[in-house]
């Protein structure tokens, strides 16, 4: 047996449990061994436990985000498996899902593997697959669906692009239905998106760019609501960013569909206002919206009609960003700002306590995928995040673990830094100085 | 200088009285382009670029014979930015133009922001000569001279701005100055071609052009455009002659001197009946005119300052403010 871990003086958060206490997190062997005195008499009584003092820090499941792009295989240039996993637990993170739009994408077996593979090398997160829905994203021929999700993978997605046949579609919620995995959709219709770069209101106007409108997804959110009645198969919403879309899918969520859906940080703090000067790190797909949107998620993630965030975490390269607006792809990374930005939004204002918050970025996500965890249980593994609410910090974009440096929050003062983030009871992030002891 | 301005990127950064400033100076460069020989030594030792990304005949020569009758050096730089990604021809130029030691870069962009993103990496002046469907801010100004030249002042004169207004970045920068300055502008087009919350820029959105046109003092009509990609806006160039285009018969709805303008080139029988177009009120062609004078003006009053020998010494900013905020201008005879 080896030596037990006692993280010592935090403030202990279970949001699934409803605990909220400050107590010892005993560890033994990667799981957790209990909280306080309902941790086993012989580990609490062993001389060489090591102990971690966290006074004043929130100890928590690990985080987990399930819409990430890790850009491997293929697009190595922007991040790769370990990169992006290192960038997670700087971020606090355990476990993320990532997105198949990779170079070639994620739509068979060998592939799935082959990132399930390196995220073990790596083994800085749990790294749950999402695979393909049509061969090559191409949106015209489904994937071997059940293979790859006995592969491993956990949701089947054409993110990066919408499942725009709709016939296609409800033969995929129905062929995903009895494997309760989620069909998770970028909500977008082509056609209304246009070439659009940024969200069309008075801000596109101003700048006289080409604008996306709030229906282009809210058109597809009904849609899918639609077929996820037809079929009693589940949608999953990525990155909702409308407040016409929370509208449908919390009438769809009271009318019993499957229907579930998440946020990103960016939508709950900026508005398309932010665009102005035109710097491409604000540029993303969907597009910062206006303040009344935003106030919209924020009610919806607060109710729950949005089940969960997640960063939605796209890295490019200095040079694809360095560009003027049109030129730039779309995407921000997400990964090391998130807790940060996420209190700033949504826990300074009193939209949501801290464990309010904890829930949507642990249990919550995971639910969605069907997966078990995101709990301080005895006996599940010890994945924790320990952080300091009240410690601030400057985002600095040159220090991100992650290659992508595509950030709209450079410079920002955050409140709440990530101390340590351990997976299975090893640490995959410490930050300096943290002081452990000796018992 | 405009203010402490490096860059002119758009009207809607300016000040009304910095408006003013280049129209007035851009009425003393218009008497010089009368004179036997129209040019003057104010920029004599500067470089500029002209950096045209996108087509253009007028704006290019327009700015190419300011800066010529300025005394400036010019370099000349057009290309349809087809093999090359445009993000990296935009940076590369940059670094380029930073390497050559240009003092001035007038930009034309398919982006919008283009000019933008050159006047943060740059600290050569930038002059923005029309950005994707965003500004045109030189157009802008020249149509402002013109108006003031033929109208005498711009405060409560009644403007029709008709067509696409959502592509035109002629639309955008004549109602940014227009409106800073007093005028009260009515657009009309396509409702498939009005940006949304156009209103917001605080003019007046009519139903028809007729509305529009009802006791203009001046007409701006924009060129319309039904390329491939914009074909979800609208039908064919024959239904939008119907119901958009400026005919004399149209026109009676105006004041009888209205002043008719379009920013060219004109698809004459579609947005602009002929007879309109080169009627007794149309100033399109002293649009072209004043179009240098103006380009002058704002070239003179963004580099005056840095310009080498005896040109420098004449124009310092102190002259300026002895004239009640009138810029000083000693073009040399």
């Amino acid at each position: 047996m080896a030596s037990p871990l006692c993280i010592r003086g935090g403030r202990i958060l279970d949001p699934v449990r409803g605990i909220d206490r400050v107590q010892d997190l005993w560890i033994q062997d990667g799981k957790i061994a209990g909280l306080g005195e309902d941790a086993p008499a012989d580990v609490r009584s062993n001389k060489s436990a090591e102990v971690i003092q966290v006074p004043g820090a929130i100890v928590c499941p690990g985080l987990v985000d399930i819409h990430v792009h890790l850009r491997e295989p293929g697009q190595e240039e922007k991040e790769t498996i370990e990169t992006g996993t290192r960038a997670a637990a700087r971020g606090g993170f355990t476990t993320v899902a990532c997105m198949p739009n990779t170079s070639p994408p994620l739509d068979d077996r060998p592939r799935i593997e082959y990132v399930i593979r390196r995220a073990e090398e790596s083994g800085l997160a749990r790294v749950h697959p999402i695979a393909a829905v049509t061969v090559g994203q191409m949106g015209e021929r489904l994937t071997e669906i059940e293979d790859l999700v006995d592969a491993g993978a956990v949701a089947i997605s054409d993110d990066g692009k919408p499942v725009r046949n709709a016939e296609l579609m409800r033969r995929a919620l129905e062929l995903t239905r009895r494997l309760g995995v989620p069909v998770i959709q970028h909500a977008e219709d082509p056609d209304l998106k246009g070439d659009g770069v940024m969200h069309e209101g008075w801000t596109s106007t101003r700048l006289g760019m080409k604008g996306i409108p709030d229906a282009a997804e809210s058109v597809m959110v009904a849609r899918d609501a639609l077929l996820a009645e037809l079929t009693g198969g589940h949608v999953h919403v990525a990155h909702v960013s409308a407040a016409r879309s929370v509208e449908i899918i919390r009438r769809a969520k009271a009318r019993g569909i499957k229907m579930t859906a998440e946020t990103a940080p960016h939508y709950l703090i900026l508005t398309d206002e932010a665009v102005e000067g035109y710097d491409p790190r604000t540029k993303m797909n969907p597009p910062l919206r206006s303040a009344k949107d935003r106030d919209a998620l924020i009610e919806a993630v607060a109710d729950g009609t949005l089940d969960c965030l997640a960063t939605d975490h796209a890295p490019h390269t200095e040079i694809e960003k360095d560009s003027d607006f049109d030129a730039a792809p779309f995407g921000i990374v997400g990964l090391e700002t998130a807790l940060g930005v996420l209190l700033k939004a949504l826990v300074e204002p009193k939209h949501l306590s801290i464990p309010e918050l904890i829930l949507r970025m642990t249990a919550n996500p995971l639910r969605v995928l069907g997966l078990p965890g995101g709990t301080l249980e005895a006996g599940t593994p010890a994945d924790v995040t320990i952080f300091d609410p009240a410690r601030r910090w400057t985002v600095r974009a040159a220090e991100f673990a992650s290659m992508g440096r595509n950030t709209p929050f450079e410079g920002w003062e955050l409140k709440g830094l990530v101390l340590l983030t351990m997976l299975g009871g090893k640490v995959t992030y410490r930050a300096q100085p943290l002081e452990v002891s000796a018992r | 200088m405009i203010g402490t301005r490096k860059d002119l990127l758009g009207l809607e950064d300016l000040e009304a009285s910095e408006i003013v400033s280049i129209l007035d100076t851009a009425r003393t460069f218009r008497e010089v382009l009368d004179r036997p020989i129209p040019k003057v030594p104010s920029l004599r030792g500067l470089t500029a670029a002209n950096l045209f990304f996108e087509a253009s005949t007028r704006t290019r020569l327009s700015f190419e014979l300011a800066e010529k009758r300025l005394s400036a050096d010019t370099v000349n730089f057009q290309t349809s930015g087809s093999s090359v990604s445009k993000g990296e021809t935009l940076k590369d130029t940059a670094r380029n133009i930073e390497a050559m030691g240009i003092h001035l870069v007038v930009i034309r962009h398919q982006a919008s922001g283009a000019p933008h993103y050159l006047a943060r990496n740059l600290d050569a002046g930038v002059i923005n000569a029309g950005d994707g469907t965003h500004e045109h801010p030189t157009q802008g100004l020249l149509d402002i001279f013109t108006i003031r030249e033929r109208r005498g002042k711009i405060q409560g004169l009644k403007v029709a701005i008709l067509g696409d207004i959502m592509h035109s970045r002629v639309a955008r920068s004549n109602i940014w100055g227009l409106t800073k300055l007093g005028a009260s502008v009515t657009i009309a087009g396509p409702p498939t071609m009005m940006p949304f919350e156009v209103e917001r820029f605080g003019v007046k959105v009519a139903k028809s052009v007729d509305e529009a046109l009802e006791g203009a003092d001046v007409v701006n009509i924009l060129r319309i455009q039904l390329e491939r990609q914009r074909s979800t806006l609208y039908s064919t160039l024959r239904e939008y002659a119907r119901v958009y285009g400026v005919t004399s018969e149209r026109l009676k709805r105006a004041k009888p001197d209205v002043t008719v303008m379009h920013p060219g080139p004109m698809n004459r029988g579609v947005e602009i009946a002929q007879d309109v177009a080169d009627g007794k009120n149309s100033v399109i062609l002293e649009q072209v005119t004043n179009g240098v004078a103006v380009r002058m003006a704002v070239l003179y009053l963004l580099a005056g300052h840095k310009a080498a020998g005896e040109a420098a010494s004449e124009t310092p900013a102190t002259e300026t403010k002895k004239a009640h905020g009138e810029p000083s201008l000693h073009p040399r005879r």
